[in-house]
């Protein structure tokens, strides 16, 4: 284990500055994240019925080379302590209870992001008797982030853009 | 008393899967032949319902042969599998759910996949009104007893099941679970698709399977229509199917050592994943490799690029995972969270027929690439890596050596690599036909059936995710353990949700 912290010290970290050619992505949400929240924007995840593909890029998120944590970006446990609910999947019938009891348990203000092809209307699992439609057939959406299963980047920039209409309604409001 | 044997007629000799043929049974052999199979210690492989039958699938192991039984009751009874077969329970409670036959003499008669709230009963059969009904949990009775009801909502980026804890102080005496929570309808959606649509839904069971998922429901539909996709396909479907399980097993690993709050594991290991998933993007143009296995092949062909690519990316893993396996080896304080914690018997693997790395960490060695060798698999050499300990650190000793042997396999792979075209076009089918898949996902064994009608449309699709006979002996292992190592051994499992509730 000491080679590895002694690697830690020596070598360069492996997280990644800019993950797309539009721009300084990472350095982008930084800002935006600490003019609107400070170092602190909590999101609690709710799985309503996805096939296990989005989590597993949403999990991406922390490894070393995405590291969503520093950009004070972090998963939090309960609603009660998140500003965004991030949802995936279609909504199954069975999870509709859960999901609404989620985001009612959040405090305001709040922003959902709905996040993969299925949690838009029902993607592929669209017309089943199992399922109640899209995240905003339960919650209303503000953000909704496409792909089969969104990149960790993708991901990434879809919280930017909810960082920034966070950041105006704030403007908006005062 | 009959004899089994005969109903036994599918081989791992036939070079792909044989077109499956199903037993018509009386509702007297049907009683006869479950119990002489249970008697004889045969393995459940699966048991599915359609608008009125119900199908069996059993597996001998020693003999390496399957049999497909079904009734068709007229009464809409079935004699009762899961008094047999404990594995069966759940899956006979999903067909009353779903189909409403109704297992006669069931040890367990409470629904499963119906939460009473679809607005209908047994969508898939005599559809009728349905209503919201109380869930009753198995009773417990003692002293000092307390519950902790968890779920479906975790506190982690995981999926929604329900864990209803009894304990006594610290000490687990009784886990029940309940799970249906991401029930989708996956097999209602199939019903009448087309075969390309299938192909779409199948890909969805399991995000983390996607690729083995691609491959049973490919070989399923190819055995119905009888065509064997080209050697090229077979091996590129090879390639993929061990990225995904390196994928997974590197990333589990380091999971099950995070819940014994072992981070600098997670986050060394989350760099081999992601570099895995990288390749796999770069190579096949998907993370996951989603959508890439169609019945007929496989869409995307590996370039002379692609090849060395992955060359790079196995001589990476091949520097850096020992060092991984060092630590985990040498981390004292971390081994004496997972030695001896949530310990499964080798007698319960047997009995649920439990596969993946659970059954294999408990003495069980079923893996179907080397009992039912199906593309490049039955000219690989390959051992099957095997303990009987089966504890949390066997399970991650498993993981650890099927990494290794993946990396073996996927430089063979690549070296052995055939010419031919990628994709054949399927013919249309004579007739009515049925097939079976069968293939060694990272979790374990998939079985998935289908049926085709005549102008080729599916019929039936049934999809049997490993979690099946994997999520009850989860029950099994947490007993006795402090309710705080749960998230140790359900990571050291780790079931799929989707995958079972579909």
């Amino acid at each position: 284990m000491r080679k590895f912290l002694l690697e830690g010290l020596l070598k360069r970290p492996l997280t990644e500055d800019a993950p797309t050619a539009e721009g300084n992505l990472a350095t982008e949400i930084d800002r935006t994240a600490h003019r609107r929240l400070g170092r602190s924007l909590a999101i609690r995840m709710v799985d309503a019925g996805s096939c296990n593909g989005c989590e597993l890029e949403i999990h991406a998120l922390g490894n070393p080379y995405y590291d969503l944590d520093r950009l004070g970006l972090h998963f939090v446990a309960s609603p009660r302590h998140a500003d965004i609910l991030m949802v995936t999947g279609p909504v199954t019938h069975n999870m509709k209870t859960a999901l609404r009891r989620s985001y009612d348990a959040m405090p305001a203000p709040k922003w959902v992001v709905s996040v993969g092809d299925c949690a838009l209307d029902g993607g592929c699992f669209r017309g089943s008797y199992a399922i109640a439609g899209g995240v905003d057939a339960v919650i209303p959406v503000d953000l909704h982030i496409p792909g089969c299963a969104p990149s960790p980047v993708d991901i990434m920039k879809g919280l930017l853009t909810i960082l920034d209409s966070a950041t105006a309604s704030r403007a908006a409001g005062s | 008393m009959i004899d089994i044997s005969q109903y036994l007629d599918i081989t791992a000799e036939a070079p792909d899967r044989p077109a499956a043929q199903v037993h018509r049974l009386s509702r007297g052999e049907w009683r006869d032949a479950v119990e002489r199979a249970a008697a004889d210690g045969l393995t459940l492989l699966g048991l599915w319902g359609a608008r009125a039958s119900v199908t069996l699938a059993l597996l001998d192991e020693e003999q390496a042969r399957i049999g497909l039984l079904s009734f068709s009751p007229r009464n809409g009874r079935f004699p009762s599998v899961g008094r047999h077969f404990p594995s069966a329970q759940r899956l006979e409670r999903s067909i009353a759910d779903l189909f409403g036959l109704i297992p006669q003499d069931a040890p367990d008669d409470r629904p499963w996949l119906d939460h009473g709230r679809w607005g209908l009963s047994h969508p898939l059969g005599k559809a009728g009104q349905g209503k919201a009904q109380d869930y009753s949990f198995l009773p417990v009775e003692g002293h000092g007893l307390h519950q902790v009801p968890v779920g479906p909502v975790h506190a982690g980026i995981i999926e929604p099941g329900h864990f209803r804890f009894t304990g006594q102080g610290e000490t687990v005496v009784r886990l029940e679970e309940r799970l249906g929570y991401v029930h989708k309808g996956i097999e209602g959606l199939m019903q009448g698709a087309e075969i390309p649509r299938g192909a779409e839904l199948a890909a969805r069971v399991s995000g983390d399977s996607t690729v083995a998922y691609g491959w049973a429901y490919a070989q399923a539909v190819e055995s119905a229509l009888g065509v064997v996709p080209s050697a090229r396909a077979q091996w590129l479907r090879a390639i993929m199917a061990e990225l995904e399980r390196l994928a997974n097993h590197l990333g589990d690993i380091g999971a099950i050592c995070n819940d014994a709050a072992f981070a600098l594991m997670l986050a060394r290991c989350s760099v081999l994943r992601e570099n895995v998933l990288r390749a796999a993007d770069a190579v096949f143009g998907h993370r996951f490799m989603r959508d890439i296995i169609r019945p007929g092949g496989v869409s995307v062909d590996l370039s002379g690029d692609g090849i060395a690519r992955l060359r790079d990316l196995l001589a990476d893993l091949e520097q850096a995972f020992p060092r991984m396996i060092e630590l985990y080896d040498n981390t004292p304080s971390l081994l004496d969270r997972t030695v001896g914690t949530g310990h499964l018997s080798n007698a319960l693997v047997r009995q649920f027929g439990a596969g993946g790395y659970i059954g294999r960490a408990s003495g069980r060695g079923f893996d179907v690439r080397k009992v039912f060798p199906y593309g490049p698999y039955g000219q690989m050499d390959m051992t099957v890596p095997l303990r009987g300990d089966g504890d949390v650190n066997a399970r991650i000793w498993i993981r650890i050596r099927e990494v290794e042997q993946s990396l073996a396999l996927l430089a063979r792979l690549l070296e052995t690599l055939p010419d031919g075209v990628p994709l054949i076009e399927l013919p249309k089918p004579s007739g009515a036909c049925q097939g079976l898949g069968l293939v060694e996902g990272f979790r374990g064994d998939i079985l998935v059936f289908v049926a085709l009608d005549r102008h080729g449309r599916i019929r039936r699709c049934h999809l049997r995710d490993p979690s099946w006979f994997q999520w009850p002996l989860l029950e099994a292992a947490i007993e006795g353990n402090i309710i705080a190592d749960f998230p140790l051994c359900n990571k050291s499992f780790n079931c799929s949700y989707s995958g079972h509730d579909l």
